[in-house]
C-alpha cells in the first residue's frame, strides 16, 4: 500500500501523503512555477525522477535521492546529429522535417531488478534512450531510432510522434513494451537489440478504410502491463479500449465501453489482469467529460462489462480532463489516484468505488504516480 | 570583447553571470561562455547548438538573424544579451 502520491503539474511537482489520521493532504512541493510534465519512483532505489519542459529553456530531468528534499540536475537525452549529407526525414503528416531533438520526455521506467542503474527513457519525436548509470547519461536506441517504420509514425494531439508508455516485463527484464502515438505498440525481447510492431487487431478511425488496420499507425493513448500477468495488456486507444491476454501478439476490441470508448489513461490490477480502469471522455473532437459528469470506469471481467463510478466525483458541468499519465493505481490494486486538467486531485481507497478530492486549485495535472 | 549578459530568470537553474568574451561572431562568444559553463549551454541552445525556440539574443539592442548557426558578427565591445522571450511562458 502506497502512502506517497507524485503529482506532476503544468506550475510545479506535488507529493501528496495519506495522513495517520485518514485521508491524503499536499506536503512537500518541488519546482513550484516550473512545468513538470513526469514524475516517477524507481521502486529498486526509491530515487525519484522528474522531467520539466520549461517553455524557454528546454527539457531537463532531475533525479532526488532524498525523497524529494534536494534534486540533482541530470543531463537530458540528446538526439545526435542525423548522418552527415542525409536528408531531412519529411513526417507523413505535416510535411516538415522531423527534426532530431528533444522535445519532450513522454515516459520514464526503471529496469528490471537484475539491471542496476537501468532506466528508459521515451520521448517525443519518438525516440526511446537507455541509460545504465541512473540517468548520469543516455544513448539514443538505434535499433528502434532507425527503423524505416519510425518515420512513418505522426504525432497524436503533439506535433510529433512519442513514446508515451513504456512496460518492463517482471519476468524478463530484456522484455520492454513501448507504445507510441501514432506508432502502433512496438516490442523487444532481447533489451532493444530488435523491435517488433505488435498492433494486429487494433483499429485507427482517423485513417481512410484501407490504412485502418495498419499496427505502425495505430494511436495507443496509454499501454498498461498487468505486473503480475505481463502477457495480460490494456490499451485506451484513441477510438476504443484494446486488451492482449498473450502479450501482444494479438488485441481484441471491447466492445460497449460505457459512457464512452474514448480517453487517454487507463491502469490495471496489480495482480488481477481481468480488472482495468479508465476515464472517459466524449470522443474525439471534443474531449470533455460525458454529459459534464466525471466518472470511473472500472471492469473486473476482462471488458465483458463495466462499472460506472461517480461517488465523490462532480456530477454536473465538470469539465476535467484526465491526460494519459495521471490516472495510477498502487502496488496493493486498492488505492487509485488520477488528476485533471482543469487541477482537480482525487483518490480512492476503495477501488474506485469512492473518491475523495484532495484538491480543486492544483494547476494543471500533466502525471499523478504512486511512490514506494 | 563582447560583452555577454544572460537573463536573470536564469539564475535559479543555473550560475551564468555576465562575461566579457573574445570571439568575432555569436557562436565563437557563446561557445567560450559555455566551454567554461557546461551547465548553462543547454538552458540557451539545444542540442544541435541553435537558439532555443523562446529565447532571444540582442547585439546592440537588436535582435540577432541567424539563430540556426548563431553566424551574426560581433565587433570589439559589443553588447549581447542573451534573454527569454515573452512567449513560451
Amino acid at each position: 500500500m502506497s502512502n506517497r502520491l507524485l503529482v506532476a503539474s503544468r506550475k510545479g511537482l506535488f507529493f501528496v501523503e495519506r495522513r495517520s489520521g485518514g485521508g491524503w493532504a499536499i506536503g512537500r512541493t518541488a519546482f513550484l512555477g516550473d512545468n513538470v510534465t513526469l514524475a516517477v519512483c524507481d521502486p529498486r532505489d526509491r530515487s525519484l525522477y522528474a522531467a520539466l519542459d520549461h517553455g524557454h529553456f528546454g527539457v531537463k530531468l532531475h533525479r532526488s535521492d532524498d525523497a524529494g528534499a534536494t534534486w540533482t540536475e541530470l543531463p537530458a537525452p540528446e538526439y545526435p546529429e542525423p548522418p552527415a549529407g542525409s536528408e531531412p526525414e519529411i513526417s507523413p503528416m505535416s510535411g516538415k522535417p522531423i527534426p532530431w531533438k528533444l522535445k519532450l520526455i513522454w515516459s520514464l521506467a526503471a529496469g528490471g531488478a537484475d539491471q542496476p542503474g537501468r532506466l528508459w527513457c521515451g520521448t517525443v519525436p519518438g525516440g526511446l534512450f537507455r541509460s545504465d548509470d541512473r540517468g548520469a547519461s543516455w544513448t539514443l536506441l538505434r535499433s528502434l531510432w532507425d527503423l524505416p517504420e519510425r518515420v512513418q509514425w505522426f504525432g497524436g494531439g503533439l506535433d510529433y510522434p512519442g513514446i508515451h508508455s513504456l512496460c518492463v516485463d517482471p519476468r524478463q527484464s530484456k522484455r520492454v513494451v513501448a507504445g507510441v502515438s501514432c506508432g502502433g505498440v512496438w516490442i523487444t525481447e532481447d533489451d532493444g537489440a530488435t523491435w517488433k510492431c505488435q498492433a494486429d487487431g487494433m483499429r485507427a478511425e482517423y485513417m481512410p478504410p484501407d490504412r485502418q488496420g495498419d499496427p505502425n499507425i495505430q494511436d495507443p493513448h496509454c499501454v498498461a502491463m498487468c505486473p503480475d500477468q505481463p502477457d495480460v495488456m490494456w490499451v485506451q486507444h484513441h477510438n476504443g479500449v484494446f486488451r492482449t491476454t498473450n502479450g501482444g501478439a494479438r488485441w481484441t476490441e471491447v466492445s460497449d465501453v460505457p459512457p464512452s470508448v474514448f480517453g487517454f489513461a487507463v491502469a490495471v490490477h496489480p495482480h488481477d489482469g481481468d480488472t482495468a480502469w479508465f476515464v472517459p471522455a466524449i470522443k474525439d473532437e471534443k474531449r470533455i467529460p460525458v454529459e459534464g459528469k466525471v466518472v470511473v470506469t472500472r471492469t473486473t471481467d476482462g471488458g465483458k462489462s463495466f462499472a460506472v463510478l461517480s461517488e465523490g466525483l462532480p456530477q454536473a458541468h465538470a469539465y476535467d480532463l484526465v491526460f494519459r499519465h495521471a490516472l495510477d493505481v498502487d502496488a496493493s490494486g486498492n488505492t487509485l489516484a488520477f488528476g485533471s486538467t482543469t487541477g482537480s486531485l482525487w483518490v480512492s481507497e476503495n477501488a474506485g468505488d469512492a473518491w475523495h478530492g484532495v484538491s480543486h486549485h492544483l494547476p494543471p495535472v500533466h502525471a499523478v504516480r504512486f511512490a514506494v | 570583447m563582447a560583452h555577454v549578459v544572460f537573463t536573470d530568470n536564469l539564475k535559479r537553474h543555473v550560475a551564468c553571470p555576465p562575461a566579457d568574451v573574445a570571439g568575432d561572431t555569436v557562436r565563437s562568444v557563446l561557445d567560450r561562455v559555455f566551454g567554461n559553463n557546461a551547465a548553462a549551454r543547454g538552458y540557451v541552445l539545444d542540442e544541435r547548438g541553435a537558439l532555443r525556440k523562446h529565447m532571444n539574443i540582442f547585439i546592440n539592442g537588436q535582435p540577432i538573424k541567424d539563430r540556426e548557426q548563431l553566424g551574426d558578427p560581433l565587433a570589439d565591445r559589443d553588447e549581447v544579451y542573451v534573454m527569454q522571450a515573452l512567449s513560451g511562458g
